[in-house]
């Protein structure tokens, strides 16, 4: 490991990918801060421009981005009371309160040290955990990954979709549905073409990522009328006060993070929970344990209640790593973008990434410490000047985002129908956004789809047709149960809890 | 049974996993392909009848939270303008090249978006474009295709 280490640190901290881990924070944070755009976006405007780079690097500036954006939420969160992502929601609850008290840039200060030591714990969890689970996830055989990726879908179905789960399976098939158009990887049968030939490659992974986020979230500002610039307005952003934290707030923070950043990791190991369950649950959970005193200030400014969901939703995002390196199956919609990009650079992640890619695999993991540090040393100086960012109208702002869209998208094919395929697909998950219709399923089974027929393919001529692969192996039962309580869970809810 | 917008975007996937069914019915395989426990229509025809059963399911069972989205506070004329300007974008930009169709898309799409400072919207789109085509082009050397500027000689 301590090679793997040592590899790790010799990419990551060469002059090129420090610079993108730099460039990646800030990029991120500054998208990541606008309400409405968050991770997911910020990523997916990013991958164009990865391309042009070799793997580790492309990586190393996304995982930048990511951990930016994340922060990047939380400063909006804090200073307008709207969250950049549902991560970061929690971090409003408390964080809102104390920056109205005149306390804005101590609570940005609070945040940015919990994510910090959130990140870095976790990302020890994830030395530790990556590579021995790369070894066991050695053992699993074509109806494991199967049932692994049914089990991902339908765990980002029931917990992203906020109560959505038929809608969110529903953008689960329209995900495998458009993942199917063009040949068939082993017969070359074209399907679903319609004889034309733009689609016989498929759809392009950055064409829908970019239609059903980036595009479609800038429509859906301007449809609702929302106006970032409108709530950084209410309060001041040049004068966010002092950023030092005393003595004993720091020992509030030294009891939260610990516990909170156990939490985020376990939570963002699991498929489909992410940072917004790990930092609601952290944020329940500092409830519980501290004193009563203490209790009272939850929601009117608490350090612990801001420092806890902080620290979680940070952990988790590291914790999402964990499937998507060792088994090459992503745990939610940013991780699932992430693994896109890498299936576009050549690179298939799972077991064998440990031992044939190591220096992607341990830079990676190296470059999200790394982007921590400087999330801490670059953003929170210059965090008064970069909230300025949310004075920028949206006149400016959207058709920017627009333009880095449709310029990602010609600049990959050369192509008019894809440009036009891209704002169609755009207005479509403009309508649906409007009906709480989730997009992270659809992009999770988009990009899960290949990977989904190939081991089912696989599976079915092993076992001969039947579906007792689905049981005939004690991991895949044990999935296969997972899968059913959960389906059984949202169906519980649907007829006894009216959630559905 | 309440008819709602859900209701109706649930029926029009119903509709479409229903088509989508019957084109992965009608994929031509290969004649020793046909029996195979798995072949190119297998799984498109899983999807279509999971479509198919979550679609239906959604339109029968009671909408206990519908959503309810006011059509008066949506801006729907200048989100229209928006998604026309960027259709001419993007029949543009191979034709006219990416210089002039990319400062003129966003010219407009700040002026539909209400913006009037006049010298904002021209810095923030011909030089803008500019700076941003000789980052791509000239230091990234990535290939633009601009016919426009390559007639009047400015680039390569």
């Amino acid at each position: 490991m301590i090679e793997g280490i040592l590899i790790g640190l010799n990419t990551a901290l060469s002059f090129q990918n420090l610079m993108m881990v730099m460039i990646g924070c800030f990029a991120g944070t500054i998208i990541g801060m606008l309400p409405g755009l968050g991770p997911m976006t910020a990523i997916a405007l990013m991958i164009p421009i990865t391309y042009g780079f070799d793997p580790a690097t492309g990586l190393i500036l996304m995982a930048g981005v990511y951990y930016g954006a994340v922060f990047g939420g939380s400063t909006s969160s804090i200073l307008i009371n709207a969250p950049g992502v549902p991560g970061t929601v929690a971090t409003s609850f408390d964080g809102y309160p104390m920056a109205q008290q005149g306390k804005a840039g101590k609570a940005l200060a609070i945040a940015a040290y919990s994510s910090f030591a959130g990140g870095t714990i976790s990302a020890i969890f994830l030395l530790i955990a990556a590579p021995s689970l790369s070894k066991v996830s050695l053992s699993f055989r074509s109806p494991d990954y199967f049932g692994l990726m049914i089990l991902g879908l339908t765990a980002v179905a029931a917990f992203s979709s906020k109560g959505n789960f038929l809608k969110a399976m529903m953008m689960c098939v329209l995900g495998l549905m458009l993942a199917s158009v063009g040949q068939d990887t082993l017969s070359d049968i074209p399907r679903f073409t319609f004889n034309n030939m733009n689609l016989s490659d498929g759809i392009s992974f950055v064409l829908v990522v970019m239609a059903t986020f980036a595009m479609s979230e800038a429509l859906t500002i301007i449809i609702k009328g929302n106006d970032p610039s409108k709530a950084a307005k209410q309060i001041s952003l040049t004068d966010l006060g002092s950023i030092k934290v005393n003595k004993e707030e720091t020992k509030q923070m030294a009891v939260t993070i610990p516990r909170s950043s156990i939490l985020g990791f376990i939570v963002g190991v699991l498929p489909g929970a992410g940072a917004t369950i790990a930092s609601f649950l952290a944020y329940g959970m500092e409830r519980n344990f501290v004193k009563s005193d203490e209790k009272e200030k939850f929601g009117k400014g608490s350090v612990q209640g801001l420092s806890a969901p902080e620290t979680a939703n940070n952990a988790a995002c590291s914790g999402s790593f964990v499937p998507l390196l060792t088994l090459g199956i992503p745990g939610s919609g940013t991780t699932a973008v992430m693994l896109g990009a890498l299936l576009g650079f050549g690179i298939q992640p799972g077991p064998r990434l440990y031992e044939t890619n190591p220096e992607i695999f341990w830079s990676v993991i190296m470059s999200m410490y790394i982007g921590m540090v400087v999330l801490l040393i670059l953003n929170l100086p210059l965090i008064p000047y970069i909230a300025r960012v949310l004075a920028v109208p949206r006149t400016f702002l959207i058709p920017m985002i627009l333009f880095f869209s449709v310029t990602g998208i010609y600049l990959m094919s050369f192509n008019n129908f894809d440009i036009f395929l891209m704002i169609g697909i755009a207005v479509v998950a403009t309508i649906l956004r409007l009906y709480d219709f989730p997009m992270p399923p659809l992009i999770l089974a988009f990009v899960l789809g290949g990977l989904m027929e190939e081991n089912l393919r696989r599976s079915l001529l092993i076992s001969d047709g039947s579906w007792s692969f689905l049981w005939d192996r004690p991991l895949t039962l044990c999935i296969m149960i997972v899968i059913l309580v959960i389906v059984s869970w949202q169906i519980y809810n649907s007829f006894f809890k009216k959630k559905l | 049974m309440k008819i709602n917008s859900v209701k109706i975007i649930s029926l029009l996937f119903f509709v479409i996993s229903a088509f989508y069914l019957y084109t992965a019915y009608q994929i031509q395989v290969f004649a020793f392909d046909e029996g195979a426990p798995f072949n190119a229509k297998t799984f498109p025809i899983y999807l279509g009848y999971a479509g198919m059963f979550f679609s239906g399911l959604k339109i029968v069972l009671p909408d206990n939270k519908p959503i309810k989205v006011d059509p008066t506070y949506l801006e729907f004329k200048k989100t229209i303008l928006l998604v026309f300007t960027m259709i001419v974008y993007g029949a543009t930009i191979l034709k006219v090249g990416f210089f002039l169709s990319t400062s003129l898309f966003l010219v407009f799409s700040y002026y539909f978006l209400g913006e009037r400072r006049w010298k904002y919207i021209l810095i923030f789109s011909f030089p803008f474009v500019a700076i941003f085509m000789y980052l791509l082009h000239g230091i990234l050397a990535v290939y633009l295709r601009d016919p426009l500027l390559k007639y009047i000689g400015i680039m390569g």
